[in-house]
């Protein structure tokens, strides 16, 4: 080959000759092989040194790589560890998630659009170091003074320690490589953006601690992959199966990590079935045993989780009113709990309303017009999800108020009591499903028009039935144009407070969104009658949980005013978000990523396909280069990794966070450890063992040095600062507002 | 040679004649009674707008897609000498005498009816019979909502054929590996891709389908050690990625350069697009002087195009002492921003220092970094910001016309100029290209639109403020000199007539074609229109069941009507032969995977050809809508229903050959085939003909 002289210039020819001739690759492996044996030499008479260097090459003996990962695990513990307790107020949503695990504590009933695990948690560490529900987490900001919120915090911070670990082994075992683990684990340990996250009440430390052991577990499990139905086997597999429902139980977020899983289980099997070794009943066997590890496993573990919850939950509390009535009936407290009613309805009475599509609402009536160009300009018809004076409606017979009882196929007429109109329906559009009529409130003090009578129906009832309470599906038709009173479930406009579009739909097939049940009924006239409603079966609930909390994750739009973030500001750490502090006086804490770490990551993420289309090339003109196989699979499940918890955001239409690319992140640092490790060894490929050895460490080094003293510059971010703002003189971190978006 | 030149020569051409037959029917349902309805039929409400514009030469931009489908159907309306005087206002309204209805609606048509044969020839070019052939061109035509579908003038019959044309030439080019001709084909595909993408955005899916395929045939290539690829390679890259490109561009050269009249969308575009439009803001530009000096009368505009294009605002009313909420205000003037051209719109550049109002000579262009006063010119007022709350947004600070109300709240009135383009363009404010922000010099904060529409007191302008904390890119915070003038008359009477009469008038401003194509490009792709429910939206899942059809067009008087509805008979089996083949594959895969090799290699490639063209089509032009927010109709299911109909009569051959002929029964199915199969062999070589040529 050329002589190695100075500079570039000979790198580059180096490169254009070398993947023609297999004869130098032949040579230049030759090469390798006995520079490595060098190497190994020097490693051992450098000792103790080489502990302090992630750059350097370890002997894969068990002492010092045991010895290395005490040293990532005592930085990791050390670093979120640090200042855990400060700020000593609410931070950004630890007054949602705090809140909730003190609703644990204290069981009461909530709603929230995660399921539940991470919050049981969060309110079992709170419980076990004597936090006893009493802070009322009202808005950030609010000092915790003598509460115990060390606990709460300090589990996050603990699980979160566990993401550098976890990633260090998961490198480790996919690349046989210490060097790319050890890059790995640096850029996650200082990196600012994940100590930030890790520190506080927040549900991402959690499900990110999942998704890792997840993804771990998976790992491990495909390590075994030789020594099928050990006992190692087993336990990696259902390990696998327990941390998916683990993901699953904090947040739906947790379907990637599943998804990730589950394509790696089928190309697995995909796998075994061209072994045409094996026979039909042991890939059976194997199929089974995969069904019970990664489908039923989880499954009985998530469910047992919602058992858990409601169990545990069984007062009355500010979620009531997004579940059925049925539902409400369970907690104590609840007026539908051991209720005492009078038993059919009846004219004269004060009723409210509920739909019952799941999680369809009160229909709901308030002081305000509908707005010009959106039908006639009369007062608005909604469903409210949450229990308020203005759900409640009387009713009225055609003509009189006779107290008599109402019937099937009677005529009524519905009127608002706070605000005297009656239920008012016409032939004008609907505010959004244009196929269907508006629905109005009209008329004053009761008087209207024939536009406003409606005609009672009970599902599957005849001529002269009563309507029970709590029980009867009814409909309401209306007179005049024979529609159907429907709740779409379609979030309305500002205009209309972002509650539930109500409207008449002239499709009269029966569904769930057209049928109405009384829940509440008051009429001084007729005796209370204890109800015992029928218990809701366990599945029922959780099927309605599930449909409720779905729901609410789709109604989380992003308002018109507020900072919208966008999915391509994340890899470019291009805006962080404000923990706690805005002005300069305040503690402030702001999430974003060290910009080295993020930013390598990003030059990685374009690295990669480069690399990966350079050694594929090769590969298929005959010619294989040392480390495509590594760069091609293991990188390949990672950027996989990172597409699955990246991409499916560009299609949510739900508001987004910045921390929600935080699984990505940890994908993308993995790939990050095996690019730039494949990378600096290929160094072989442009110069002669020496020189390239000398530009590996080199290599190393930098990397190294640069993730240090960016985390130097950086630290305030997460452990605090205070004082004038960055682009103010005198800041501690003036010159570092590197983009202008950044706002500490 | 020596011998061919003794002989006569012989051209032999075979002429098949069901393709004729296809064609000609295709022809005959596509194209007879075209004019009748004659009225306005659906879309062509909206596709005809565009038309007449055409025809006018005025400037518009239509964000549903790119210009190529709208050319084309101009160009119809071109020969048919259309005028472009017709009001496109509502479906159902009967064209005039001088409309030719039938030169409208003739391309799209021919179109149509062109994808019949195409489809044919398709089905030959995957290695099927001429029977499935038969069977795939007679779905087609007999597919009524491809026929109502292409019969007006409507973009999808477009699309269908410049999709089939790609993959037509495609095959060709990678059936027939030994010609040089071959690449001629290649060429054609990146062509009819361009077109497609040029008609509808939707044409990028089976664009991707096409390349994705021919990226998977490359890498085959590649894998050929005995050959060097290199030349290959580039040669195919060129054609399905550069030329698709170029000719994409292209179709946006046309449209700027056919549309070069301002119109009725300009206001969405920068002020310097317009500039570029004859008789749009080029008309008052022209002439003015080009830097900003101490003095000048300037209109300022938003950078902002949301909500809507407005100019900085000012009038003889004051922000309400307190507002309905109980907050108070400066009680100052009020400073909006407001959507048309008004006198009050004007603003003078004054110096700080000094005391005049008119441009001295030489002027003293205003440079990056100055500080100025802004002096309303109809009340005189000074643009001035205070640490009081905004009325609309309150963690902004108001901006208000200052009056001395002497209650110790001093003028703060110094603005310092901020050119955020001074890389691209100069350091120097420059009329209609400079991007400035005003930054006030008192408090940091700069002056934004906030986009909120002010009550009843601030006759429903938009909202101005100064903004302390601010996101870095934010269009909101730019503001263009559009009109402009060296102001001349000391005296404030003087100077209000100055200011009623019309600019003055001289040179043009070019702007690049690149640079207009980017901005018209990002412009559609961001512009959003109200997404509201259509009466006869559906989603896309109703469309495999044909849930819904569309009403096109009712007749005033009599039932007479059209609707979009497609062949129940031909829907159902496609969607069966689809899942059929979905089924097929995977019990040929997993057998495959196990050892058991069904199928001779050639036959599983054509079955995986098959598969990838078609359902992969199918995929590709359906899954993505799934996704989609936008209002969606039946007949964005049409180009994914062709690629189903090419694939159930190929199915229903494979069946046959490869899986029938293991059990030894006779379906009356397979009789029937057989049957017509003869008959149509027959057919099918009888008409060939010579003809004859002699050379002198």
């Amino acid at each position: 080959t050329t002589s190695p002289s100075t500079g570039d210039t000979s790198t580059l020819r180096h490169r254009r000759t070398v993947p023609t001739s297999s004869e130098t690759l032949q040579t230049l492996s030759e090469d390798r092989r006995s520079q490595t044996a060098e190497l190994d030499d020097t490693q051992s008479s450098n000792g103790t040194s080489a502990h302090f260097s992630p750059g350097g090459h370890f002997s894969q003996d068990p002492q010092s790589s045991r010895v290395v990962l005490m040293l990532v695990a005592g930085l990791c513990f050390a670093t979120r560890l640090y200042k855990i307790t400060e700020p000593p107020h609410v931070c950004w949503d630890e007054t949602h998630f705090g809140k909730m695990g003190s609703y644990y504590i204290n069981r009461t009933f909530f709603f929230d659009v995660h399921p539940p695990l991470a919050k049981m948690l969060i309110g079992l560490a709170g419980y076990m170091t004597g936090y006893d529900g009493t802070f009322p987490f009202g808005k950030p900001g609010d000092k915790y003074e003598h509460h115990n919120y060390w606990g709460m915090r300090g589990l996050c911070a603990v699980l979160g320690s566990f993401l550098p670990i976890f990633a260090y082994v998961i490198v480790q075992d996919l690349s046989r490589s210490y060097t790319a683990a050890l890059i790995t684990a640096t850029l996650l340990i200082f990196d600012t953006g994940c100590i930030t996250i890790s520190q506080y009440i927040l549900l991402d430390p959690i499900l990110l601690f999942f998704i890792m052991a997840a993804v771990l577990s998976m790992v491990k499990f495909n390590l075994q992959r030789f020594r099928p139905f050990t006992s190692y086997w087993w336990l990696w597999l259902v390990l696998t199966g327990v941390n998916l429902a683990g993901a699953l139980g904090v947040k739906f977020v947790g379907l990637f990590v599943i998804l990730l899983v589950g394509l790696n289980t089928v190309w697995d099997l995909w796998r075994i079935l061209g072994d045409l070794s094996l026979s039909l009943v042991e890939i059976s066997k194997h199929f089974l045993a995969r069904v019970v590890g990664l489908i039923l496993v989880p499954l009985f573990l998530y469910v047992t989780i919602f058992a858990v919850h409601f169990v545990v939950l069984n007062k009355s509390g500010p979620g009531d009113g997004f579940f059925s009535s049925a539902f409400q009936s369970r907690l104590i407290g609840n007026n539908l709990h051991n209720a005492s009613m009078p038993e059919y309805l009846a004219y004269g009475s004060t009723i409210t309303v509920k739909n019952l599509r799941i999680a369809g609402g009160y229909l709901h009536s308030h002081w305000h017009l509908y707005p010009e160009g959106v039908g006639a300009r009369q007062q608005q018809v909604t469903a409210y999800l949450h229990k308020d004076y203005n759900n409640v409606w009387l009713v009225h017979k055609q003509d009189n108020n006779a107290s008599d009882l109402v019937r099937h196929g009677d005529i009524i007429r519905l009127e608002h009591k706070e605000t005297t109109r009656n239920l008012h329906g016409h032939l004008h559009e609907a505010p959004l499903t244009k196929k269907h009529f508006q629905v109005t409130g009209y008329g004053i003090n009761g008087t209207g028009d024939t536009n406003d009578l409606w005609q009672v129906e009970v599902c599957g009832g005849q001529k002269g039935d009563v309507v029970k309470v709590l029980r009867s599906k009814i409909r309401f038709l209306h007179r005049a144009t024979g529609c159907v009173l429907y709740s779409s479930g379609k979030t309305l406009p500002k205009w209309g407070w972002e509650q539930v579009e109500v409207t008449c739909s002239p499709y009269l097939k029966e569904t769930p969104s057209s049928q109405w049940n009384i829940e509440d009924h008051i009429n001084p006239k007729l005796p209370n009658i204890s109800l015992s409603v029928l218990k809701p079966h366990f599945l029922e609930i959780l099927l309605e949980s599930h449909i409720v909390m779905i729901r609410g994750n789709s109604g989380l739009k992003p308002k018109d005013n507020e900072m919208n973030s966008k999915p391509w500001h994340w890899p470019i750490n291009y805006q962080g978000l404000r923990f706690s502090g805005v002005n300069d006086t305040e503690y402030r804490v702001y999430l974003l990523g060290n910009p080295v770490v993020w930013w390598m990551n990003l030059a990685s993420l374009g690295l990669y396909p480069i690399m990966v289309a350079v050694a594929s090339i090769t590969l298929q003109r005959g010619f294989s280069l040392e480390h495509s196989l590594v760069l091609m699979r293991e990188g390949g499940l990672l950027l996989l990794g990172w597409l699955l918890h990246y991409a499916p955001f560009y299609t949510m239409g739900r508001v987004l966070y910045f921390h929600h690319y935080f699984p990505a992140m940890l994908f993308s640092s993995m790939l990050t450890g095996i690019t730039f490790d494949v990378l600096l060894k290929s160094t072989d490929l442009l110069l002669r063992p020496p020189y390239s050895d000398w530009l590996q460490r080199l290599g190393q080094m930098v990397l190294l040095f640069s993730v240090l003293y960016s985390f130097y510059l950086f630290h305030p971010l997460s452990y605090g600062m205070t004082g004038p703002l960055a682009h103010e003189p005198g800041s501690a971190m003036a010159g570092q507002k590197w983009m202008d978006s950044w706002e500490f | 040679v020596s011998v061919m030149l003794q002989l006569p020569l012989v051209v032999t051409t075979q002429v098949d004649l069901v393709l004729v037959l296809v064609s000609l029917l295709a022809f005959w349902t596509r194209l007879s009674r075209l004019s009748s309805p004659n009225a306005v039929v659906f879309d062509e409400v909206y596709y005809g707008q565009f038309v007449s514009l055409y025809m006018k030469r005025v400037f518009f931009i239509d964000d549903s897609g790119p210009p190529l489908g709208h050319m084309i159907m101009a160009l119809g309306a071109y020969l048919g000498e259309f005028d472009g005087n017709f009001v496109w206002n509502r479906i159902g309204a009967e064209y005039p005498s001088s409309v030719s209805v039938w030169s409208l609606r003739l391309l799209p048509a021919v179109c149509g009816a062109l994808c019949v044969p195409l489809v044919y020839l398709l089905t030959l070019e995957l290695k099927f019979c001429h029977l499935s052939a038969l069977g795939a061109s007679a779905l087609l035509l007999l597919e009524n909502s491809l026929i109502v579908q292409s019969r007006f003038m409507l973009l999808e019959s477009l699309l269908i054929f410049f999709v089939l044309v790609a993959l037509l030439s495609y095959l060709k080019f990678h059936n027939h590996p030994n010609s040089w001709f071959r690449y001629c084909w290649l060429l054609l595909s990146g062509a009819s891709c361009a077109a497609a993408v040029g008609v509808k955005y939707m044409g990028v899916f089976s664009y991707l389908l096409l390349v994705g395929v021919a990226s998977l045939h490359t890498w085959n290539l590649i894998g050929d050690r005995t050959l060097s690829v290199c030349v290959q390679c580039v040669c195919r890259a060129v054609c399905l990625l550069v030329v698709p490109v170029l000719l994409y561009v292209f179709w946006f050269y046309l449209h700027l350069t056919l549309l070069h009249r301002s119109g009725p969308h300009d206001q969405l575009m920068s002020s310097a697009f317009q500039a570029s439009l004859e008789g749009g803001l080029s008309r008052i530009t022209q002439g003015q002087p080009l830097d900003v000096s101490y003095g000048s009368q300037v209109t300022l505009r938003s950078s902002a195009s949301q909500p809507i294009p407005c100019w900085l605002h000012s009038h003889k009313a004051n922000y309400p002492i307190r507002y309905e909420n109980g907050r108070g205000s400066s009680h100052q003037q009020q400073v909006t921003c407001y959507p048309f051209k008004d006198v009050n719109n004007w603003w003078i550049i004054k110096d700080a220092g000094r005391q005049e109002l008119v441009v001295s000579s030489p002027p003293r262009p205003v440079r990056h970094g100055d500080v100025i006063q802004l002096v309303h010119g109809m009340t005189s007022r000074f643009l001035n910001s205070h640490d009081v709350a905004a009325p609309m947004s309150p963690h902004s600070q108001e901006v208000s016309g200052y009056i001395d109300f002497n209650v110790s709240m001093a003028a703060q009135n110094l603005w310092r100029v901020d050119i955020s383009n001074r890389e691209a363009e100069s350091e120097s404010w420059k009329t209609i290209m400079s991007e400035v922000r005003l930054v006030h010099v008192n408090t940091s904060a700069v002056l934004k639109l906030s986009g909120v529409s002010l009550p009843d007191w601030g006759f429903r302008q938009l909202e101005v403020v100064a903004e302390k904390l601010f996101k870095a890119h934010s269009s909101s915070l730019g503001w263009t000199v559009e009109e402009h003038r060296y102001g001349t008359s000391q005296e404030q009477k003087e100077r209000e007539a100055e200011l009623h009469s019309p600019t003055h008038i001289d040179v043009d401003r070019k702007m690049s074609f690149w640079a207009k194509f980017l901005e018209l490009q990002w412009k559609m792709l961001t512009v959003k229109q109200e997404d509201s429910e259509h009466k006869y939206s559906s989603s896309p899942l109703e469309w495999i069941t044909m849930e819904t059809n569309i009403a096109y067009w009712l007749h005033s008087s009599t039932n007479a009507q059209i609707h979009l509805i497609g062949n129940p008979v031909s829907w159902g089996v496609a969607h069966l032969s689809l899942l059929a083949y979905q089924l097929l594959a995977a019990v040929y895969l997993l057998r495959r995977r196990r050892g058991l090799k069904d199928l001779p290699d050639g036959v599983w490639a054509q079955f995986v050809c098959l598969g990838c063209v078609c359902v992969g089509g199918w995929l590709v032009n359906f899954v993505p809508f799934l996704l989609m927010e936008k209002t969606l109709f039946l007949y964005h299911y049409l180009p994914a229903l062709c690629y189903l109909h090419l694939l159930s009569p190929a199915l229903l051959e494979h069946t046959h050959t490869h899986l029938l002929r293991y059990t030894h029964t006779h379906s009356p199915l397979v009789t029937l085939v057989q049957l017509s199969a003869s008959q149509l062999q027959a057919l099918k070589w009888r008409d060939s003909w010579d003809i004859l040529y002699r050379r002198r």
